[in-house]
């Protein structure tokens, strides 16, 4: 599917995103103007601040913004996530370039003017605001210019936070390696980040003194009005496209990966089919952020994986026995969480231990006991969750015996498959239903030592949601047992390598099922 | 208002001067900044309508007089009275407000019209605009400057000649008793400079002002002076008129007269 043919044909969900994306950043750099020009103002008026003042506004500059994210989190507690941290971050962003120009703008104002000012009986306050903000009022808005700009940038990195906006798109493309999806993503965010910078430029333009003739003034401040225009008619038509209505509502979360999306697209739908519920989606909550918001409150419910919450969530010691993994996980987390686990989907989502198809034939490989005789010549890539839970990496290696050239490098996991694919490295973990490996051309080798635990698929959702609509739970058991490890993995690979639409796919799966 | 006040100053001079006769008097005054004397036990009377011109060499302390004047500086010691009530009781806005200021560089507002330049101080002072308009239309007459032609135009679009008249035009606005200027034409070609120096003293002439000047220049010294006040180092070394300052035997007064013969 070309980019053109997706804009059109989600041109809702792309209007949703761009509109948050666009919130996310005008209320990240209004505050930022809010708090910054004061500030810069101040700084002027109390020389010994400028220096420490500037130090911090730009030491925060220079945090990576993944990294700020993951320090707010835990400051932040419930609010870790979402749109809250992601406004922060770009605030503290946006502050310096605000900050130093409203700072330099006034103090670049000729000291002749300010000394005549001053000089003819203008209080601070009149000497302020009507000689030294109109003459630096351009420097100023550059300063709230390069702090868009920014901001439009970051803020794709704030999907990883479950902010939502245009990120969403980059990020699942990175995941599902589809360069449509990427396009989808930045197209927009590069338009908006292009347009910002021309019409903020072309503010600026208006405002410096000293270039422009008559003539030439009202020709910019015709563009500039135009330019105005056109942006207010966006945001009026964003707003009519991404608006939606009241009622009994449910959210429902999903982890980064396409498998959680297609889950959580399969409990919506049923849920809406089955119940007068209509439920939202809150995606790409990678890591345990769906865990925590679902405690939080901001989500009702998601898919989780019985392995997932037995290790990496209660921090048990990994075993083997489907039965007694989900058993203990649905006890454990009515009495710790007041969480409850619906009945499991059926299939049985555990690690898969990849190499290219080509090698596992040329050397005959077919357990992972095989490959470990190999691994000293290979290279492994692992994503950052395999490499650091319980049932993870240290154990894997020590079963197996396994030893590579280099240490194993930590990579993105739809990165990691590209990489295998590509030859960069030679082994990865994924995951046994995932749509690339048929895709990609990869093996999966047997786990002979039964080293991983058991992965079962099962919603999970909050008591208190479970007793407001007492007809969640019927409907959702209603997929109990239905999706086997087959199933997923075509619904995976319809969405990963064919493409296609999840809400589409699932649509589509739900209406084969004999209810 | 209808007497000469050239001839009027210079008649009293170095008459023994009441406070009535004073517009501004300086006793005592010391100002040190950052452990650095600038001005040291200042102690003269500026008269009521004349035009004294304070000379010296850069950085002499003739501007550092001319901000303790107008409270941009306030002083280590001693005390300056302007109408005689000391500086430091006056409500330093309003203080300005009262006193016209022209600075070398103009300090013309960039971002204002000539009209709203000049009306800045009659708008402070909350005048009738009707009122403020006659006003502006008046000195700019005043300065040499077409109302019709100027009123509009912004500070880039005049030449340094029609700036300067415009600073002028400015700090007359509003009335004001006292005009302080700091070397209001240094900045402009020579032919310029000699004519405006030349509408400049018939100007004050006419408009009774007492008028505090600062020049590094002798001649426009003498063009221009009812007395000429002699800094060095931050002190004053002679204040006469010119006749007796051509004829004063201090060695740095005889170093400026000797820079013409």
């Amino acid at each position: 599917m070309n980019l053109i043919d997706f804009l059109i044909r989600n041109r809702k969900e792309v209007l949703q995103l761009t509109f948050e994306h666009l919130l996310l950043v005008l209320l990240a750099t209004g505050a930022a103007a809010v708090v910054g020009i004061p500030v810069g103002i101040l700084l002027t008026r109390r020389a010994s601040l400028a220096k420490p003042v500037l130090a911090i506004a730009n030491i925060l500059q220079t945090i990576p913004s993944l990294a700020l994210f993951g320090f707010l989190i835990p400051i932040l507690g419930s609010y870790g996530i979402g749109r809250v941290p992601a406004i922060i971050a770009l605030f503290l962003y946006s502050l310096l370039p605000i900050i130093r120009n409203t700072f330099t703008g006034i103090n670049g104002v000729d000291p002749a003017v300010r000394e005549a000012a001053r000089g003819m009986g203008m209080t601070d306050w009149q000497l302020l605001t009507q000689v030294e903000l109109p003459l630096a009022l351009n420097v100023i808005v550059a300063g709230l210019r390069v702090a868009t700009v920014i901001s439009i940038g970051t803020a794709t990195i704030a999907a990883a936070i479950g902010a939502g906006g245009l990120g969403t798109y980059i990020f699942r493309g990175l995941r599902t390696v589809d360069r449509t999806l990427i396009l989808a993503g930045a197209l927009p965010a590069a338009i908006m980040a292009l347009g910002a910078d021309f019409a903020l430029g072309s503010l600026e333009r208006l405002l410096s003194l000293g270039s422009a003739g008559a003539g030439q003034r009202r020709r910019r401040w015709v563009l500039g009005i135009s330019g105005i225009a056109l942006g207010a008619a966006l945001v009026v038509f964003l707003i009519s496209g991404a608006s939606s209505g009241g009622g009994a509502r449910v959210v429902v979360g999903s982890k980064d990966f396409t498998e959680s999306r297609i889950l959580a697209e399969l409990i919506a739908q049923t849920i809406e089919m089955k119940t007068a519920v209509k439920v939202d989606q809150a995606t790409e909550l990678s890591g345990d952020l769906c865990h925590r918001e679902l405690l939080a409150g901001q989500i009702d419910m998601y898919v989780e994986y019985t392995g997932t919450a037995f290790t990496a969530i209660l921090k048990h010691q990994p075993i083997s026995d489907p039965r007694k993994v989900y058993d203990q996980v649905k006890a454990d987390y009515r009495s710790q969480f007041n969480v409850e686990w619906l009945e499991p989907l059926g299939f049985n989502n555990t690690f898969a231990i990849l190499v290219r198809g080509e090698v596992a034939r040329r050397l005959g490989l077919t357990t992972i006991s095989d490959a470990a005789r190999y691994a000293p010549q290979w290279r492994a890539g692992f994503g950052q969750d395999f490499m650091s839970r319980q049932d993870g990496y240290p154990g894997f290696a020590r079963t197996y015996g396994l030893r590579f050239t280099e240490p194993p490098r930590e990579m993105d996991l739809s990165l990691s498959y590209q990489a295998l694919a590509n030859g960069q490295v030679d082994l990865i973990a994924g995951n046994s239903t995932d749509g690339l490996i048929d895709k990609l051309g990869l093996v999966q080798l047997e786990d002979d030592r039964h080293y991983f635990p058991p992965y079962e698929a099962a919603p999970i959702a909050r008591r208190q949601t479970l007793d407001r609509y007492p007809e969640l739970g019927g409907a959702i058991n209603s997929l109990a047992g239905k999706i086997t490890n087959e199933q997923v993995r075509k619904l995976n690979y319809a969405v990963d390598a064919e493409k296609r639409e999840v809400r589409e796919v699932v649509r589509e799966f739900l209406s084969q099922l004999p209810n | 208002m209808s007497e000469s006040p050239e001839r009027d100053a210079r008649s009293i001079v170095d008459a023994p001067v009441s406070a009535g006769d004073s517009a501004i008097q300086f006793r005592d005054v010391n100002l040190a900044i950052g452990g650095k004397t600038l001005i040291e036990q200042l102690r003269f009377d500026i008269l009521r309508g004349e035009t004294l011109v304070l000379l010296g060499r850069s950085g002499s302390g003739k501007t550092t007089t001319l901000k303790l004047i107008n409270r941009l500086l306030e002083p280590t010691s001693g005390h300056i009275k302007v109408e005689g009530r000391p500086t430091i009781d006056w409500d330093p806005i309003e203080l300005r407000r009262h006193i016209g200021y022209v600075i070398q560089d103009i300090g013309l507002f960039p971002h204002f019209t000539v009209e709203r330049n000049i009306a800045l101080v009659p708008r402070l002072k909350r005048w009738p605009e009707e009122k403020t308009a006659e006003r502006v239309r008046e000195l700019l007459g005043l300065v040499g400057l077409n109302a019709e032609a100027f009123a509009h135009r912004y500070p880039r679009e005049l030449s340094g000649g029609q700036r300067q008249r415009v600073g002028v035009a400015r700090a007359l606005a509003a009335d004001p008793p006292i005009v302080l200027m700091d070397e209001p034409f240094g900045a402009l070609d020579p032919l310029t400079r000699a004519e405006l120096q030349r509408e400049f003293a018939a100007l004050t002439r006419r408009l009774n002002k007492t008028i505090v000047f600062v020049t590094h220049d002798i001649r426009e010294a003498y063009t221009l002076a009812s007395r000429i006040g002699l800094f060095k180092d931050g002190r004053l070394v002679e204040i006469a008129t010119p006749e007796k300052f051509a004829a004063s035997t201090d060695p740095e007064a005889r170093a400026f007269n000797e820079s013409i013969n």
